[in-house]
């Protein structure tokens, strides 16, 4: 492990506003969502923090409960559309996709920076909304509410709209990248795992936010013009937004989770120094789960008002997704067998990662069961439920991701004691807050609920000040990593001994990548030679 | 010990329905736990073992294709099986006996009104016989809706413009709680109800037109709220009974009565102020006021306050509507 002369690198090759906005490399495309998608996270965040200050207690705290139904609507469609979908893709693989291919960029960079600038201006569309007049139809958009509603839904529904093409120009990018600027000796069987997941995540991408285009379309020409399509009164049928809304945000779970099982199945190899298990098992798992991602939305409609017969063969079909899920997470403990594992912050949250992923992944075979769902659906049992997935497997898996790549990002290194410190505050913070939300959901407790019966107070306390330590986890967080980019100890450019093709450039890397073109002549899980 | 603390953080088991749920319900916590162990626990086991150390090295071992086998083929087992218990729970759940008598619900921001087959319609109170199926024909007069019953472990949307129905049989008489489940609106979570599960007598009472004094059923707005007749009965003042039949009647969703606003005005201080409409003109807030804006709530809309009070007229007794004007005047 050799130290990099400070040369020219990607961060300090260019200098000015002006050559970041208008880079075409992909490393600076890639550090410009991190950095937007941590904000929007910041704004998401502080709505979570409102929502759990409320429910402290029954009745109104500190807003009225319209005031709250905003919050939830905000805090979801933000963290949905803005922060989760694109967190991983977008800025963790924008850097590293190209690299680990062995290639000087993706294959389309104009595309690559288009795609950020629709983001923001979608971005820029539904925050708008927040200062006019706001959204209080939750982020799954529920039809007929959300055509009656006044509130000015239609400029979110254009927002998220317009952040759906962003996505589409990303997984485009990302699917012609690696079939065609693969280094010579990459073959698809020797492909990354975290190239593996982002591959299958881009061709969900590309397949299904289509469809959400559309029904926001419709939403949006049925609020405008008076189209009868989801409302009642107007001729339309409100179960049938949910079958395409679902066809569209079932899949986008997968597009959320896929990326950082990716992330996961990187780190625990290297962190464990020992090749993969069950390679081809965990590649073709990440097709399997993208496959039946399309076949399960009604899942989430069991007491929608759909036929029996559909319930049967959804919940049916819904079982099979926790198969090639356990595998994976089968596998990743099979890895760690026979192992020499080294516990910093990036194994840490991969640890963090497979304890709650498993909670979220067995309350999901819950939920799949049709008789359970009757009465835990639209409870806080799925709220605990999806937080378990959403926040415990994908940001976890991004914190994963942050920490590992962070030296190659930037250059430098973090505080290791620093990092613990943070990832123990947000893991205990975490099952705080939403533990207590699966007895809530099994007592009854709807969701959405602005007011409470009296009984539910304790658990819901005991939710809130989970949070609260979470926020305060993320703050510290946010604290080391900031001070790292800055004080930071030199990186060396391949701190952990991995062998996939970014740690065997520089850290930071240069601007097209390697100094010389990268040759590969074995998989990059083989640790016998090393 | 574990299934005794975990039933009894279960609301009660009401139905039929409910025992089989909740012993499905405990299958699926006690295979979790197994598996939550075997995961995590050699998750840990091999952080421990494997750990880096001085001296150790790791083995190259790339899978073990009998393990993978085993480890596909035996969840896709267990699944299949949890699918199957859970359609057959289901089956029961849904399929109403050809017997059971019929009662619509009818869904609207923010209350619950029940439609009986003599013409009768109560709101935010559903009166049922226990031990006889019932079967609810659902609809709902604006947006979705759904209906919830924790203790019965049944809940239904409410969609505009089609039917919906549940089916259930009480098995435990006296008050079992309504949650409005599907996202509605501003008071949400404040369209809530009661069912009431009356005993032979008192249905025969009910049927024959009766009102059901449903004080001594309990506290309102609880899961753990059982039958118990011990409460005594007093009289109860004009101005309470005008209390409880705003909370029933899901007024309070709309309208404080401690001055705060929600969707519609509120309460506090309302009799004998000066109110002025949408249109400009005002009024002075009498007797008579407060009746018309029960009955016809959209004729004069107040400044400042959305069009949306469904109208009582026909919901509420003479009775009835005149403790609630003096439970308003009692408000200064």
């Amino acid at each position: 492990m050799t130290s990099s002369p400070s040369t020219s690198n990607y961060l300090n090759a260019t200098k000015g506003v002006w050559s970041w906005l208008s880079t075409l490399d992909h490393k600076r495309i890639g550090i410009m969502y991190l950095f937007s998608v941590l904000a929007f996270f910041l704004v998401g965040g502080i709505f979570a923090m409102m929502i759990r200050y409320e429910l402290m207690a029954p009745g109104q705290q500190i807003m009225t409960a319209d005031q709250y139904n905003r919050a939830f609507t905000y805090h979801g469609a933000i963290m949905v559309f803005m922060v989760v979908i694109p967190m991983i893709p977008a800025a963790i693989g924008n850097f590293v996709l190209p690299m680990m291919v062995g290639a000087k960029d993706v294959a389309f960079p104009r595309l690559n920076l288009a795609s950020y600038y629709v983001f923001m201006a979608g971005a820029a569309l539904a925050v708008t909304s927040l200062f006019i007049n706001q959204v209080d139809t939750g982020w799954t958009f529920y039809a007929p509410y959300s055509i009656r509603t006044s509130s000015s839904a239609t400029w979110v529904l254009f927002g998220a709209f317009v952040m759906g093409f962003s996505s589409i120009f990303t997984a485009l990018n990302f699917i012609a990248t690696i079939h065609k600027l693969r280094a010579p000796g990459l073959t698809f069987g020797r492909l990354p795992l975290f190239l593996w997941a982002t591959y299958a995540t881009a061709v969900i991408q590309l397949l299904a936010t289509p469809v959400l285009a559309l029904t926001l379309s419709l939403l949006i020409l049925e609020r405008t013009l008076g189209i009868g399509f989801f409302d009642p009164k107007l001729g339309g049928d409100p179960v049938l937004f949910q079958h395409f809304f679902w066809f569209y945000s079932h899949p986008a779970v997968y597009i959320m989770i896929l990326p950082a099982m990716g992330i996961i199945s990187e780190v625990i190899p290297v962190f464990s120094q020992k090749p993969v298990f069950g390679y081809k098992a965990i590649a073709l798992a990440t097709f399997g789960i993208a496959l039946v991602s399309f076949i399960v939305w009604g899942h989430h409609m069991f007491v929608s008002g759909q036929s029996e017969f559909a319930n049967f063969v959804f919940s049916l079909l819904t079982m099979f997704v926790a198969v090639p899920t356990g595998v994976k997470v089968f596998s990743w403990i099979g890895t760690m067998y026979k192992g020499a594992l080294k516990f910093n912050a990036p194994m840490l949250y991969a640890f963090a990662f497979i304890f709650v992923f498993t909670i979220g992944g067995l309350t999901g075979v819950f939920l799949a069961t049709l008789a359970i769902d009757v009465h835990l659906t639209d409870t806080y049992f799925v709220v605990a439920h999806f937080h378990y997935v959403m926040v415990g497997g994908t940001l976890f898996g991004f914190l994963a991701g942050l920490h590992y790549w962070f030296p190659k990002f930037f250059g430098r290194m973090y505080s290791e004691t620093a990092a613990k410190i943070g990832c123990a505050m947000v893991f205990m913070g975490f099952n705080i807050t939403f533990f207590p939300q699966f007895i809530l959901g099994s007592q009854g407790m709807p969701r959405r609920y602005f007011n409470y019966l009296p009984e539910f107070t304790n658990l819901n306390r005991l939710s809130s000040y989970g949070a609260f330590l979470i926020g305060l986890g993320f703050v510290f967080t946010a604290i080391y990593l900031l001070r790292a980019i800055y004080k930071g100890p030199k990186a060396p450019d391949n701190p952990w001994n991995a062998l996939t093709l970014e740690w065997q450039s520089t850290s930071p890397p240069p601007v097209e990548n390697f100094t010389k073109d990268p040759v590969v002549t074995e998989g990059f899980y083989e640790y016998r030679m090393h | 010990m574990m299934k005794g603390a975990l039933l009894g953080s279960l609301p009660i088991q009401a139905t039929q329905a409910a025992k089989s749920w909740d012993d499905l319900y405990l299958f699926l916590v006690g295979l979790s736990v197994v598996f939550f162990v075997l995961v995590v626990g050699g998750m840990l086991w091999f952080g421990w073992k494997y750990r880096n150390r001085p001296g150790h090295k790791s083995e190259y071992v790339t899978g073990h294709f009998r393990l993978e086998i085993i480890w596909t083929a035996i969840p896709t087992i267990l699944l299949l099986g949890i699918f199957a218990w859970g359609w057959v729970v289901y089956k029961d759940m849904v399929s109403a006996p050809g017997d059971a008598i019929t009662i619509r619900v009818l869904g609207k921001q923010w209350l619950w009104n029940f439609q009986y087959d003599d013409g009768r319609v109560t709101t935010n109170e559903l009166f049922v016989p226990a031990n006889k199926p019932v079967r609810l024909l659902m609809t709902s007069e604006d947006v979705l809706h759904s209906f919830f019953v924790p203790n019965f472990r049944v809940k239904q949307d409410v969609v505009p413009g089609m039917y919906t129905q549940i089916w259930f049989e009480a098995k435990v008489a006296g008050r079992h709680q309504i949650f409005c489940a599907e996202y509605c609106g501003a008071a949400h979570s404040d369209m809530l109800g009661s069912l009431y599960a009356l005993e032979e007598h008192d249905w025969q009472m009910f049927k024959r037109g009766h009102a059901i004094d449903t004080s001594k059923f309990g506290k309102s707005d609880s899961l753990r709220a059982k039958s118990d007749a011990t409460a005594p009965s007093q009289p109860v003042s004009l101005v309470e009974q005008g209390r409880k039949i705003t909370q029933l009647k899901g007024c309070v969703a709309c309208h404080s009565e401690d001055g705060s606003k929600r969707i519609g005005p509120s309460y506090k201080g309302l009799f004998g102020s000066q109110v002025e409409f949408a249109d400009g003109s005002k009024t002075t807030a009498d007797e008579n006021y407060i009746r018309a804006s029960i009955e016809t709530p959209l004729a004069k809309i107040v400044k400042g306050y959305p069009s949306t009070m469904p109208t009582y007229k026909g919901l509420m007794s003479e009775a009835e509507i005149n403790a609630v004007v003096e439970y308003i005047k009692s408000i200064k």
